[in-house]
């Protein structure tokens, strides 16, 4: 049985930045949340394996996090990007434009342009 | 950088764990929350909003593990948690453990021992700069190192493949700093010594060659540090001091490096002199005696480039060339290298079997000990099989497992190692400073270095994993399904399995190690029974060289006299002999000896090499050396008269056919034609291995020697005669330095060897011992409550103690047979090695197969004593019950 995308966690932890990035300082749940609905149901991740990633980034330095008060007033931990986390973004955007664009320019290529 | 930072924040987190999981579980409840609060307002019921959040967040356990492993060093924090498991673990069972711990510290122990004294005596190189291409001279198909000094310069100034030879000897002499003398132990070196062998001076200044101008011209003292700091306390002013050598006065010249003691591995002197004072020293002078192979030993260094094979050849032209010049002294003078230290491969050669052997030995019994736990270890495992199932079932790897359990075994085997070399660092420390020889400065510099350390290190981790490994196949096939469904499964199959291998294999070792020692002990029993030829007990020694008290020429047998005739009017003494060098010590002066119708006296054409002595008349009688045909000497025998000896059995069948051809009989030695008046008994001359030797005794008066020992032949206990004896030597001359040992005190030299032989091999033999009833206890022990509910059902239907003892023991039985047979046989392969050592050690003896087989039974019996008894005090109706 085919299964759908998994998805790799350097790949989510560049969804995370580019989400902290548009939208400021969030909580785990609105990150998911997020994510969720720019992938559409393509993506289908189990919203657990989020938070090892969230530390992980946290440890590198790319993101803080500090508590505050959720939607429904309880306490939630929040997220945001620190400068680094922006520098890191930028550098891997770059990176994986390029790998996009030569990926693409191979699935373009057909027989005859490369007599 | 980023890793770096991480790797850190790591290292925190896995140090301060509790606060971190607090964190996660609230944001995990907020998440699911939140994601409800969603599911409602899309409208779901409450029950199943929660439910859908639920699923939607994935397996919350499954995500904390992650987490954590993010957070912290999985493979730190595991393995802390594998010790720690581990610790409890052993904690638990602390009979196995200590068993565990003890078997190994003494097997690791054992093998750092003999490891470290075969590291100081034979991998260890002299302690001098490139030891590497300094070598010793052999002579002759004998490999003998002694040469003589005239050969010794030929060889020095005509080969072209040393940088240097320098040459040394071994001799005792009287030192007098003051108003004390006493007599020490020293090397006499030739004046290139120190510089042939790159040592620079501690402290003041070495000889040199250009100090020598002929006998007697360089008396120069260099002190080892040791003896400067125990005879000088550290005293700087000693350079320049002049002290008295044998009442000749000696300039103390310089102090050695503390780290140079020599060139002799288990000998440490306390100073050196120059050769050339020999005659000031020895009280003789064989500088010139080209015949006289009075030198220890030659050695130096190759020259860059040269091979040994090619020095080989250098020498051996230098050799043919000496004995086409020297007919009449030099033969055989073909040479091999050696590396110094232990001269050569005559002590160096059974040291290095006996130690190879040794540390053959130790391994097995660290092998043993490694089968012996490996089943140990496998029993456990099977009977946590239940802990281990339950450990799969809720999703361990068994990668995860064996960890587990190799982390149990290394620990064991550190613990047990740690104990090990901690005793053998205890013990080889002792071993160092040990003077085994009353008589000499023989010493084992076995001080534990850096290599024992990590030898040991080695030895736990290999074993670790040996003894480890025994329950891998066992864990890998367990099947938690069935294991929990059924309690642990026993399979009481007929098949071998691997346990009974390691046992048989165990046991056969064991085996060995009982069998190597019995026949030490009874060749060791059976030389201490032998005759020596004469008779050591209720005799005492006295020993004197005359020369360290200045005595020359014509004084030297004039004081001989007065003191044997002072002596024999104690009452209680018998008769007082004198003899030059006493038989079994330290070596023998051997002589070529020719028939009377050799015409050329070349040493090829000789007839034997014979053993020499110098004795008074007296002395046959005093070391009751019986005589068997003719005379002894008289004090008439002197240099006026014809030379006379007296010889022994062996040299009489040997050299004239019979005994009585011998008697009036001539031959010629030492450049004279002499007369046989007496045949004595055979004896033991240079060693108790050795087989008969044919041996000469001279007349004092004829052939005069200035070192020499009485033998005081006492009516009862010698000791008590020590005070009287020693007050009439002084009464005669009060500077004369000399020693009084019982003559079965001084015999310790010569039993040295195989004392320790029998000494080394009976503690690995109880070791053995002590290994196989463990491990045959734990077998039967482990069997027998294996099937203790079998056995009941037997017993319930009727079986009888015989019928129930061979169902439970058969099978130990069996495997103890059958290794002891196994190691029945190699011991008696192995022990052909130790008939090199022990005297008369041969595997061949009734007593010892008897002994081997007994002492098998019997450690049979006792390991296999307890488990029987539990097997038999089965009560079938309460075992059946209970199960």
């Amino acid at each position: 049985m085919k299964q759908k995308t998994d998805v790799l966690q350097g790949t989510l932890a560049l969804m995370v930045l580019k989400t902290l990035d548009v939208l400021g300082s969030l909580h785990g749940y609105g990150i998911a949340r997020r994510i969720e609905q720019i992938s559409g149901d393509l993506l289908a991740v189990n919203q657990g394996t989020l938070y090892p990633v969230l530390l992980k980034l946290e440890q590198e330095g790319a993101i803080a996090s500090e508590w505050g008060a959720s939607e429904n007033n309880r306490r939630a931990r929040f997220y945001r990007l620190t400068r680094e986390g922006r520098k890191q973004l930028q550098l891997e955007t770059q990176d994986w434009e390029q790998t996009a664009a030569i990926i693409g320019r191979f699935f373009e290529a057909k027989a005859e342009d490369l007599s | 950088m980023k890793s770096l930072r991480r790797f850190v924040t790591r290292m925190v987190n896995s140090a301060t764990r509790r606060r971190n999981d607090e964190r996660l579980k609230e944001e995990i409840e907020e998440h699911i929350a939140l994601q409800t609060a969603e599911n409602l307002r899309a409208g779901l019921s409450p029950v199943e909003a929660r439910r859908q959040a639920m699923l939607k967040f994935g397996g919350v356990e499954t995500a904390k593990e992650d987490y954590r492993a993010e957070r912290g060093l999985q493979f730190v924090e595991n393995f802390a948690r594998d010790v720690r498991f581990a610790i409890r673990m052993l904690r638990k069972s602390p009979g196995f453990t200590a068993v565990a711990v003890v078997t190994l510290a003494v097997a690791i122990g054992a093998n750092a021992v003999v490891f470290g004294v075969l590291d100081a005596l034979i991998l260890r190189p002299l302690n001098v700069p490139h030891a590497e291409s300094l070598w010793g001279l052999e002579r002759g198909p004998d490999k003998a190192v002694n040469q003589s000094y005239p050969d010794y310069l030929d060889l020095r100034d005509r080969n072209r493949s040393f940088e240097d030879l320098a040459a040394y000897n071994v001799t005792q002499v009287g030192l007098d700093t003051g108003n004390n003398p006493s007599d020490f132990w020293i090397l006499e070196v030739t004046g290139n010594y120190f510089d042939a062998l790159g040592i620079h001076p501690y402290l003041g200044r070495f000889f040199h060659s250009s100090d020598e101008h002929g006998p007697n011209s360089a008396p120069y003292i260099v002190l080892t540090h040791a003896f400067w700091h125990s005879r000088f306390q550290d005293d700087r002013s000693v350079v320049g001091r002049i002290v008295q050598l044998n009442k000749h006065p000696f300039t103390i010249l310089g102090v050695a490096p503390p780290e140079f003691r020599g060139t002799l591995v288990f000998v440490s002197p306390d100073f050196w002199v120059p050769l050339v004072n020999q005659e000031q020293l020895e009280g003789v002078n064989v500088l010139n005696a080209r015949g006289n192979r009075g030198i220890l030993m030659v050695l130096g260094h190759l020259k860059a480039g040269v091979t040994p094979a090619q020095a080989v050849a250098d020498l051996n032209s230098i050799g043919f060339y000496l004995e086409k010049t020297y007919p009449k002294d030099d033969g055989q003078m073909t040479f091999s290298l050696t590396r110094p230290g232990l001269t050569g491969d005559w002590l160096g050669g059974p040291i290095k079997a006996f130690l190879t052997g040794l540390m053959l030995l130790a391994g097995l019994i660290l092998l043993a000990a490694c089968a012996n736990l490996g089943s140990l270890f496998a029993a456990r495992a099977a009977d946590r099989s239940r802990e281990l199932a339950v450990r799969l079932a809720l999703g361990a790897g068994p990668m995860r497992i064996l960890r587990q359990l190799f982390t149990e075994a290394m620990l064991v085997s550190l613990i047990g190692g740690a104990a090990g070399l901690w005793g053998s660092v205890v013990l080889l420390g002792g071993l160092s400073v040990w003077e085994p020889l009353p008589t000499a400065p023989v010493h084992i510099p076995a001080n534990p270095d850096a290599k024992v350390y990590v030898i040991a290190l080695l030895l736990s981790l290999a074993s670790a994993f040996l003894f480890g490994a025994v329950p891998v196949r066992q864990v890998l096939h367990t099947d938690p399904y069935r294991v929990i469904k059924s309690g642990s499964i026993t399979t009481v199959g007929r098949r071998v399995t691997v346990r009974d291998l390691l046992l048989v294999v165990q046991i056969a070792i064991c085996a060995v190690l009982v069998t190597s020692s019995m026949v030490a002990v009874r060749g060791l029993v059976r030389s201490l029974h032998s005759s020596f030829g004469f008779e050591p007990r209720n005799a005492m020694l006295v020993e004197t060289a005359l020369s360290m008290a200045g005595y020359r020429g014509d004084a030297v047998p004039t004081m001989q006299k007065r003191m044997i005739d002072a002596l024999e009017t104690i009452p209680n003494i018998k008769s007082v002999g004198l003899i030059d060098r006493l038989p079994l010590y330290y070596g023998a002066n051997s002589e070529t000896v020719f028939s009377d119708k050799t015409a050329d006296l070349r040493p090829a054409n000789g007839a034997a090499e014979a053993m020499v002595y110098k004795v008074s008349p007296e002395y046959f009688d005093a070391a009751r050396t019986s005589l068997l045909a003719g005379r002894t000497f008289t004090w008439h025998d002197d240099k006026s008269s014809p030379r006379v000896a007296v010889v022994n059995r062996e040299f009489a069948s040997k050299i004239f056919g019979s005994a009585d051809n011998a008697i009036g009989g001539y031959y010629n030695a030492d450049g004279s034609r002499i007369q046989v008046v007496g045949i004595v008994e055979d004896g033991k001359y240079a060693s108790l291995a050795e087989d008969p030797q044919p041996a000469m005794f001279f007349p004092i008066l004829q052939s005069p020697s200035s070192q020499a020992a009485l033998v005081v032949r006492s009516n009862g206990d010698p000791q008590q005669l020590a005070a009287a004896i020693k007050s009439t030597v002084q009464g005669l001359d009060a500077g004369l330095p000399f020693g009084i040992h019982t003559w079965s005190h001084e015999l310790e030299s010569a039993l040295f060897p195989s004392r320790m032989a029998t000494l080394s091999l009976g503690v690995l033999g109880a070791m053995g011992a002590m290994l196989s009833i463990t491990g045959i206890f734990g077998m039967a022990a482990y069997s027998v409550s294996k099937r203790l509910r079998e056995l009941g059902i037997r017993m319930a239907l009727g079986a009888q103690r015989k019928e129930i003892l061979q169902a439970a023991l058969g099978r130990a039985f069996k495997l103890l047979a059958f290794g002891s047979a196994a190691g029945l046989f190699l011991g008696i392969l192995a022990s052909r090695v130790l008939a090199s050592i022990v005297y008369q050690a041969t595997p061949r003896d009734p007593l010892v197969l008897a002994g081997v087989v007994l002492a098998m039974s019997l450690l049979g019996l006792l390991a296999t004593w307890i488990p029987a008894q539990r097997a038999l005090s089965v009560d079938p109706a309460i075992l059946l019950r209970e199960e």
